[in-house]
């Protein structure tokens, strides 16, 4: 409620509207992003206990991810789609890289380290792969065929299954449904979905059976915070307090009692959610999901508004797994879902996922900005 | 396989992508709205019960510390045990001046001031509503002293605790090692809900090496306070899954006479059960007491143990490096026959020294004027130095290397303990790489006598005697037998059996000949072999510490007792069906023969004695 009133009085002026538009940028979902980057320096502000030189830090990030996405928004689509299975194929050969250094390393690794900075092959590999499928799909006609879908998946599960080698959980889970979306935005038969749900449900005790046992700590945890109020239960049970105590109305900004007090770990990145429900109640948590649902609707309009199978294909599937990001962290955070290591997007303090996902935005505004280029394929 | 262009319907696509762009925000508003109910729930319906949580002051979660697992002997005795002990304990949240409480105890009950900077450091790193120890092990006067006074100092209270106990305290101190407070290094890698509530952690031998099976499962209860936050109720509770128990393959009355027979030398004894690999003596001499370590010993007696010329906080049976003297011999002549390179019967003359050709370095033997026309045998039975320069002259140092590190040396033996040494093994490749030099043919001589750059540990020697008494079946030792906790009996480590592809008559010629050593007349430790109903094998060794000059005699009584030699003696019994291997090492001990092996021969014969009485 709050942005729509705010983007009608916020009417540009032609010549920045016009400069703008020559950057190619989509001015409601940049006006979205703004006022949730906004959003989350006020919160990490009292999530890290006032501590100014974590808002620098993020501060730099923020800047250096919006760079990327006015870059990226800049790029004629058609680059994308032509080099998306190039750059699947070196994700994922970074990711075995990754994988190899780890076990000679004896531990798990996520990034390497190009020396002037630590690159995460699985934050590519995040867009890459909706690109990919995308891309695979666009190439044949739509709903795919049994072949197809059967290449897809296999062409979904090995990104995931090397995230998750490393292991990465939180990662692994979004870049299956980033791949998956894209499948069932391409028309995925409902009886097929549900066909596939239940052999999932079946697979479950296999997939219990490859776990590690820290994974499999974090899903008892979060079948039964209780049982392990020490360990892993004492995350969700002192962020349910945190949450709880936080009322209709919440303490207000800066009096959250319980991440100051150091009863909730990871307040400022992947519990931020519980500090935010703490400070602003049940109101501000309301407020921020509309905020992230305008986000997300915005891009699906997009979405809707293409004409390009490749293109709205990618542009739907990463508005979907944005979603995913929210609903997997809020769903952990208050105790639905079990804890993996998924931060609140754009807000979560750490610089990885902020790039990532307005990489992702950039995409889909340059999506949006270049339609006509595109509409005779 | 023939190919269809599929013509796209794009009015197909666009009505489908559209439907599911619209199945897709409706399932997004539906999840949405799912949290959104939960959120309610934990906002409105939960509030009052969370905001009361919140406060923090109604409902804490304490951690219950399991008891830690008792280490017995091969024999069931008590080895380290829980005892329980006083302590006077301090929660700085519920203490409203703090420096005044501590300055007020500290008059009260005399207490040093290294203690107190102990208790600030300590308290430091833990969270403001848990309990610290200030003192341990109080005194019943100072229970009666504080007792009297307690309603005076809100926050501070007695708790009982368990405190480690070894009652053998030095005897067995290296082979146990201790626990002692966790420090801020193994703090920030422990897993930190399961040492919520533990002080103590294994920092050496055995407590160290099993800690994870010794500590156990914390529990928890949640813990209802009232306003002064003094616990007035327990609302639920797990009870924590006690620590295992461990039974040892030591013989700790074995380990006693093995450490007692060491009298004044600094030393080790390790003694192996052959059949299974079971470490029955693992003793290291001068000991200390783990005592005081577990309450946190003072500093000036900490300074002492480390600057003692003796060290006796050093674990000289699993890292002590020793030259093995001509206890290597029986190896390299095992080597020899295995190796083709010699006959057994083959007879070398020995005038007394070695020489090289073309060099006029004299090797020399230990017996001036030398031990004459000698077989393997007797050059084993006699220890002459010559006829093992000649054989290791012939095998070569890679072939001695090869041979040798089956046997286990020059590699950890895979023990139970962390911490142990790998020795030193030469060969061309090894120095070559290491100093960056070529191999000397001398080097190879004196290599064949066990000096030079060969370094063993006596862990090595009793495992490589042990795998020989097995006609070369490896043997790899180990300490913990059996673990037993309350769910379940497990074993003690995995031991790989590997077997050494060896000729019986070879080693059946070698331990002849090492039993000649301790059972004929011309034996270097013939003295342990009087009047025993069973026959040993061994052999003696003379490590070297510093060089004699060409020229110079070896006098051992106008030596300093720090340059004298070290006295070795490896050994295994009874001959006809080996049960028991041993390695001594008594450093300045002079000859090996004297010294070395009359405690080998003490050991062994306990442990048939009481093997048989069984």
């Amino acid at each position: 409620m709050q942005t729509e009133t705010r983007s009608e009085q916020f009417q540009p002026p032609s010549l920045i509207g016009t400069l703008l538009r020559k950057l190619h940028i989509d001015i409601p979902l940049l006006i979205g992003l703004l006022l949730i980057s906004i959003l989350s320096f006020v919160v990490l502000y009292s999530a890290s206990g006032q501590d100014m030189d974590v808002l620098m830090r993020q501060g730099a990030r923020v800047g250096l991810a919006f760079f990327l996405m006015t870059a990226l928004a800049h790029v004629d689509p058609y680059q994308f789609k032509r080099y998306s299975a190039l750059l699947f194929g070196i994700g994922i050969v970074l990711l075995v890289a990754v994988l190899i250094l780890g076990q000679i390393g004896k531990g798990a690794q996520r990034w390497l380290d190009l020396g002037f900075f630590r690159f995460q092959p699985s934050e590519m590999i995040k867009i890459t792969t909706p690109m990919m499928i995308a891309w695979y799909l666009s190439e044949h006609p739509l709903p795919p065929r049994a072949k197809h879908l059967f290449i897809a998946t296999v062409l979904i599960i090995v990104p995931t299954l090397l995230i998750a080698k490393q292991p990465d959980l939180g990662t692994a889970l979004l870049v299956a449904s980033s791949g998956a979306a894209v499948l069932f935005f391409a028309g995925l038969s409902w009886s097929l979905m549900i066909a596939i749900g239940i052999t999932l449900a079946g697979l479950t005790p296999v997939l219990w059976h490859f776990m590690r046992d820290y994974q499999r700590d974090r899903v008892h945890t979060f079948l039964n915070p209780e049982a392990d109020p020490l360990g892993r239960g004492y995350h969700i049970i002192q962020s349910k307090i945190a949450i709880g105590s936080g009322g209709i109305h919440g303490k207000g900004w800066l009096g959250s009692t319980q991440s100051e007090l150091d009863f909730l770990p990871e307040s400022s990145t992947d519990f931020i959610f519980a500090v935010f429900a703490e400070e602003f109640g049940l109101f501000g948590c309301v407020g921020l999901l509309t905020l992230y649902l305008l986000i997300i609707a915005r891009c699906l309009y997009i979405a809707s508004q293409t004409k390009d199978t490749y293109c709205r294909l990618l542009a739907s599937s990463l508005a979907f797994t944005f979603f995913v990001y929210v609903f997997v962290n809020i769903g952990m955070v208050i105790g639905v879902l079990p804890v993996v290591g998924v931060p609140l997007p754009l807000i979560s303090y750490g610089g990885t996922s902020i790039v990532t996902l307005l990489a992702g935005f950039g995409i889909l505004m340059s999506i949006h900005t270049h339609k006509k280029f595109l509409t005779h394929s | 396989m023939s190919r269809f262009y599929t013509i796209k319907d794009n009015r197909v696509e666009n009505r489908l992508f559209l439907n599911r762009i619209i199945a897709a925000f409706i399932l997004i508003l539906l999840l949405s709205s799912g949290l959104i109910v939960r959120l309610v729930y934990l906002q409105i319906v939960g509030h009052e019960h969370y905001a009361t949580l919140a406060k923090d002051n109604s409902i804490k979660i304490e951690p219950l510390v399991p008891t830690r697992g008792i280490i017995y002997d091969r024999h069931g005795k008590v080895l380290a045990e829980n005892t329980q002990s006083f302590s006077l304990e301090l929660i700085p949240e519920q203490i409203p001046d703090l420096d005044d409480t501590l300055i007020r105890l500290q008059k009260l009950l005399d207490i040093p001031e290294d203690k107190i900077e102990q208790y600030q450091r300590q308290r430091k790193r833990q969270k403001r509503f848990t309990s610290t120890a200030l003192l341990i092990g109080m005194t019943d006067e100072e229970i009666a002293k504080f007792a009297v006074v307690r309603p005076y100092f809100p926050g501070v209270d007695i708790k009982t605790r368990l405190v480690r106990n070894y009652p053998y305290k030095e005897l067995a101190a290296h082979v146990l090692g201790y626990v002692s407070r966790i420090n801020e290094a193994e703090m920030k890698t422990l897993p930190a809900a399961e040492y919520r509530g533990s002080t103590h952690i294994g920092k050496l031998g055995i407590e160290a090496a099993y800690e994870t099976q010794l500590h156990g499962k914390t529990g928890y209860a949640e813990i209802e306070t009232n306003v002064q936050a003094r616990a007035i109720n327990t609302v639920n509770s797990v009870a924590p899954d006690p620590g295992a128990n461990l039974y040892l393959t030591l013989d700790i009355d074995l380990q006693k006479t093995a450490y007692d027979a060491l009298e004044e030398f600094n030393g080790a004894v390790v003694a192996i059960e052959i059949k299974t690999g079971g470490v029955l003596v693992f003793a290291s001499r001068p000991g200390f007491d783990p005592n005081p370590f577990v309450v946190g010993i003072a500093n000036d007696a900490y300074q002492a143990l480390q600057a003692s010329d003796s060290q006796p906080l050093y674990n000289r049976a699993l890292r002590g490096l020793y030259p093995p003297g001509s206890t290597i011999k029986p190896f390299l002549a095992l080597a020899g026959l295995e190796y083709n390179a010699i006959g057994y019967e083959n007879k070398h003359f020995c005038p007394g020294y070695y020489q090289l050709p073309n060099v006029t370095h004299k090797y020399r033997d230990w017996k001036k004027g030398g031990h004459g026309s000698v077989n393997m045998n007797e050059a084993i039975t006699e220890s002459c130095d010559v006829y093992f320069y000649s054989l290791a002259s012939v095998l070569g140092i890679d072939r001695m290397h090869r041979f040798l590190q089956q046997f286990g040396f020059g590699e950890k033996s895979g023990i139970d303990l962390i911490g142990e040494k790998t020795g030193l093994l030469p060969s061309q490749e090894w120095k070559r790489q290491q100093k960056k030099q070529a191999w000397y043919p001398g080097e190879t001589l004196i290599t064949g006598i066990g000096q030079g750059y060969l370094q063993v540990t006596p862990l090595q020697l009793a495992r490589a005697t042990a795998t020989l008494a097995n006609h070369g079946k490896v043997v790899t030792p180990f300490l913990v037998d059996k673990i037993i906790s309350a769910h379940s009996t497990s074993p003690g480590p995995e031991t790989h059996l590997g077997a050494l592809a060896l000729s019986a008559d070879n080693v059946n010629k070698v331990i002849t000949a090492m039993a000649n050593v301790v059972h004929s007349d011309h034996g270097t430790a013939k003295s342990i072999g009087k009047g025993i109903p069973y026959q040993i094998a061994g052999k003696t060794g003379t490590a070297q510490v510093f060089s004699i000059k060409q020229d110079e005699k070896y006098n051992e009584n106008s030596i300093e007792f720090k340059l004298r030699d070290h006295a070795l003696f490896i050994a295994l019994a009874p001959v006809h069906d080996p049960k028991i291997a041993v390695a001594v090492i008594a450093e300045h001990g002079g000859h090996g023969g004297s010294v070395a092996a009359p405690i080998a021969g003490k050991v062994i014969k306990q442990f048939l004695e009481e093997s048989h009485a069984d």
